[in-house]
This record gives structure tokens, sequence and C-alpha cells, in this order.
């Protein structure tokens, strides 16, 4: 855990709404997993205050980038952010993704994206296609209409098997991608060493959850929380899990499935 | 023989507590600190003044419903509930770290009932490593604000149980007491005599202001528990009246707190009779602000031939 100024590199507009960011950061991406996550100082000032927690998008030496969507005053503040400038960062935080524990078997990795929940999980396609043997992917993304479908080029780009949804039909299968993830391992018999890994909104990760459950597979999610701090003095990102509260910056963000109070 | 030129002076931040002796008079805020170790990597947190912990109850609390954290203009919400692993876990996971950083340690001790306070001063007592007990009698987020019938009011928004328990905990250790003081309360000063009267050492102002955020779409609370207490820059010019407020009233000294972000808000609180200041939401977004602050501190001093801070405290010019 590191407080750096990176210098961004670029920070550009992928969709409407959605914006990519770029960042010169060698000791942060250094010790980044996929799944972990950085707190920003969006803008300079006392307002907005507090830092905005962001998923790892990808990891490269020397850089990372995040994948953002502007929702409120600090992606607004960000989005706004120039080439060259320093950006403030605390990083990396939390766990990550079990992304090497699959390493000596052949790994079926299932990944389910919702919306802007894509970020992370392609940073953990890379990490897994690098240093996986035997792998197959498939990619499950979903989002409200085709503009907000991000990162099918990058996922084809590593081999995996992309399955798209939309919620009004503009592109691939019409309505939840939980409902096209349901539909497409219900048509499989069986599928060997699955693995679940998802991101998205709450009531998708409940939903791929259950999926995950009734198929036995295990299955880890990306939450998201309201967050002070970002390492775990604040206690402002409960989570209601088995045992007890658990802090999504600190015990996550990404967690068991199995293991969260839905 | 050349004679070494008479030495220069260190600059001198020392300031005095009850008996605990302080390096400098910047803290970190209960609550905004964990237990230090959150903290480790991000800042030098041997160079504080001394450190407040997180607020601990005799036995575990869970703590509130989430959402527990909302940003308002200027500030934050927050209703964390003091959730904490309870006193024996205190000591047995979390003091060990404290200790090694030689830096005073004053533990935040919390309670619902009035005898909860003594019996964990007892406790904290019979253990080596604490220099003092902040009693927290004023944290606005252990009552469920979610009933709609009038709510009890906080231990100290009443001057009589203020001073009862703040004199059973003076009873119970030799340990020094602070006492942290709401200021959602009609006449702070009155509080704040009945906390000197009880047997605290000091006090602490301000704890957060109660305030409320909510979503006009859905007609919601932001907060899990409805209410929750308002922190950061935008409670400063509060903060700073309330501190001047009991200035006048008490003989024991202050710690001013509540929207400090620059060493400008120091001074501020210096001015306005604090003995010495906490840093708390700033801990959240610059970790390393209270070490910079120090720095500033010691450049002010010198810039200003001063030989300490002192002269500054109450020196405000009505």
């Amino acid at each position: 855990m590191r407080l750096v100024k990176a210098k961004i590199v670029s920070n550009k507009k992928v969709a409407a709404g959605r914006f990519k960011i770029r960042l010169a950061a060698p000791s942060i991406s250094k010790a980044a997993e996929p799944g972990q996550f950085v707190m920003v100082k969006c803008s300079d000032g006392l307002d907005p205050l507090l830092r905005r927690p962001f998923s790892f998008h990808r990891i490269e030496r020397g850089f990372f980038e995040l994948l953002y969507q502007v929702i409120g005053r600090g992606t607004a503040a960000l989005s706004e952010r120039k080439k060259g400038e320093r950006l403030d960062v605390i990083g990396p935080l939390g766990n990550g993704f079990d992304a090497l524990s699959a390493k000596r078997y052949p790994l079926n990795a299932i990944l389910v994206a919702g919306g802007i929940g894509v970020a992370p999980l392609l940073a953990l396609a890379e990490r897994l296609a690098h240093s996986v043997e035997r792998i197959a992917f498939s990619i499950f993304i979903g989002a409200r209409n085709k503009e907000h479908l991000l990162c099918e080029k990058d996922f084809k780009k590593l081999g995996a098997r992309l399955y798209v949804a939309a919620e009004d039909g503009s592109k691939g299968y019409k309505g939840l991608v939980t409902d096209l993830l349901k539909k497409e391992l219900y048509a499989k018999r069986s599928t060997l060493n699955a693995k679940v890994y998802a991101c998205g909104p709450r009531d998708m990760l409940k939903a791929v959850a259950d999926i995950a459950r009734l198929k036995h597979f295990p299955c880890e999610v990306s939450l998201e929380e309201k967050m002070a701090c970002g390492i775990g003095a604040c206690l402002g990102c409960a989570v209601k899990t088995l045992i007890g509260h658990k802090m999504v910056c600190k015990d996550g963000p990404v967690f068991n499935a199995g293991d969260i109070i839905w | 023989m050349v004679r070494p030129k008479t030495k220069r002076r260190e600059t001198d931040l020392s300031v005095k507590i009850g008996r605990i002796k302080m390096k400098n008079p910047v803290m970190v805020a209960s609550g905004t600190f964990g237990y230090g170790k959150e903290y480790e990597g991000l800042m030098d947190i041997s160079r504080l003044g001394a450190i407040v912990t997180k607020t601990i109850t005799n036995d575990p609390r869970s703590g509130n419903p989430p959402p527990r954290v909302v940003e308002t203009p200027f500030g934050m919400l927050n209703s964390i509930g003091l959730e904490n692993d309870g006193v024996d876990a205190f000591i047995e996971e979390k003091l060990p770290y404290l200790r090694k950083l030689g830096i005073p340690v004053i533990v935040s001790i919390g309670g619902e009932e009035i005898r909860d306070f003594a019996r964990l001063a007892k406790r904290l007592n019979r253990v080596s490593g604490v220099a003092g007990l902040e009693i927290n009698i004023s944290c606005p987020n252990i009552r469920d604000q979610r009933r709609k019938t009038r709510s009890r009011r906080l231990f100290s928004q009443d001057k009589n149980l203020t001073f009862k328990i703040v004199k059973s905990v003076r009873r119970a250790t030799g340990l020094t007491i602070i006492t942290k003081l709401t200021p959602n309360v009609t006449d702070v000063a009155e509080i704040a005599r009945a906390a000197q009267d009880g047997g605290s050492d000091a006090l602490s102002l301000v704890n957060t202001y109660m305030g409320m955020a909510l979503d006009i779409s859905t007609r919601k609370p932001l907060l899990g528990n409805v209410a929750g207490g308002l922190s950061g820059p935008a409670i400063k010019p509060l903060a700073l009246k309330a501190v001047w407020d009991v200035y006048n009233h008490v003989s024991i000294p202050i710690i001013g707190m509540g929207g400090i972000v620059e060493i400008n808000d120091v001074l501020e609180f210096l001015i306005c009779g604090a003995t010495a200041v906490a840093l708390g939401t700033t801990n959240f977004v610059y970790p390393n602000k209270s070490i910079e602050i120090i720095d500033g501190l010691k450049y002010y001093i010198k810039s200003n031939k001063l030989k300490s801070l002192k002269p500054l405290i109450g020196s405000l010019k009505t």
C-alpha cells in the first residue's frame, strides 16, 4: 500500500459516460493483483472531499488503468482530469480474486460482468490467461444497451468465448445477463472445474451466486460499497456475511459468494 | 580557541494533557484512525503527539446496518455504531502494536450503561501501554434512529449523567481522563464544567454534529440508521465556536477538533482556546496530513520567533 502522485498518461472517453484512465505508477502496479483497488482523490479541493475506490482494470509493468462510469461529482471531476496532471492515489488495497490457486489445474473460468462491473474482470482475465496453463474462458457481459457493453474486443483477444446480453435487445441476448448465464450453463450437461467470477450490481451478483450454488461451482464476487478511507480504519463499508460484518475495503472487495448474506 | 556558537534552540511543540506528555499537540481523533496499524506504510505514526483509538466497549458490537457513510458538501455523515471486538480482543490483538509505537496511546471507551465506563476503566488500568482514556459519551450512533419515537438522549447531553460517568471513571483509574463531548446541546460549557467537576483532566471538543441525508427519488435516508454524525471541513466554524464557548468556563485543557485540514485550522483552534488538536475525517483523505501539519507548526514557531505555541492558546482578541 502506497500513496503516490501518479502521472496521468491518458484519460479517454470509451463510451457515453464511460472513461478509461491510464496512470504511471510503478510501485503500485508492481504489487497490484486483479480484484484489488485504489483510492483516488479525484479533485484537489475539499469538495467532493472523500477519495473514490476503483478496481484495477488493467495491470501492466509501470502502469495501470481504471475503467469508470461518471455517476456523481467525484467521477465527474475525474473525467475532467487531463493528461500530464498528477493524480493522488493510494493502493493497491484489499483482497483480489483468487486467481492463482487454479494454476495447477485445468480451469473453466466463467466471468460474469454487469455494466461497469466489467472493469476488474479484464485484469483477472489477463492474469488467468498468462498464469493458468490449461484454461477455457467464458465471459458473460451484460448492460442496459449495446452502447454500454464494454471490453468485448479485449476479451476476444484473450481467446475468451463471449456471451453478451443487452436488456433492450440492441445486441446479443435480449434480457438480463444472469438469464443468459443460466440458459447457457443449463444447456451443458456438465462443466468440469468451473469457477465463476462476477462483478456488477448487487442484484445481479445475488442471482449469479444463486446460479453458482445450484451448479455447485465455486464463485467469487467483487462487491461495491460507499467508502471513506479504503484501508479498514473507518468501518464504513460493512457488508453482512455469515460470520458477521466484514469490510469491503479490507476483507474484500472480493468475497466468496457463499459467505455473503444477500 | 573558537567556541561553538550557542546551540540553536530546538523548537518546542510539547504539551501536557493531564499527566500525558506529548511531543507535539497533533493527535488523531477516535474512530478515524482505527487502531493505528491501518495507517502503517502511509505515514510515520510514531511522530504523532498521541493516538486516540477507535472506541472500544466491554463486549463486541457489530455496529449499524449499512450504508454507514455518505459524503455531504465539504464533509461526510457516518453511522458506524461503535463496531468493535470488545475490550479483551483489543488488549490481546490491538494493544501490542500500539505499545510499540512509542507515543501516548489514549483508549476511547464507550458504553450504553453508566456502569460500563468504570468497568472498562478498571480493565484498562491493569494493562501496560495505555496512557489515558477518552470517555466517549457523545457518539450519536449508538441508538436505533429508525424508530419514530423520541430517541433517548446522549449521556453528554445531560450534565448530571456526564458528571456521574466521569466521576465513576475517576474513581476507577489513575490514568489521564479526557471526556469527549457532543456539540448537540444548548450550552456546551455547562456540560464541560460537569465533566471538569467529575474529575476529567481534559476535554475533547467536538464529536460529530447529528445530521441526515436522503434520496428524494426513493424518499429513503442515505444511511442505514437514518441519521448520523457530520464531520469534516463543513463543521469547522461550529467546532471553533464550541471550543471558544468552553475555553472561558473551564480550567482544564481542551483538545480541539472538527474539520482540521491545514495548519491554519490548527492555529485557529489554538487561538480559540485549544491546547492540542486532533485530525479526524482528514485522515481518510490525506493520511499523512497530521505529519505535514507537525512540520508546518515547527516552521511557524521558527519563522514567528516563538518559543512555543503556548502564547497562542486562547489568544483570541475580542
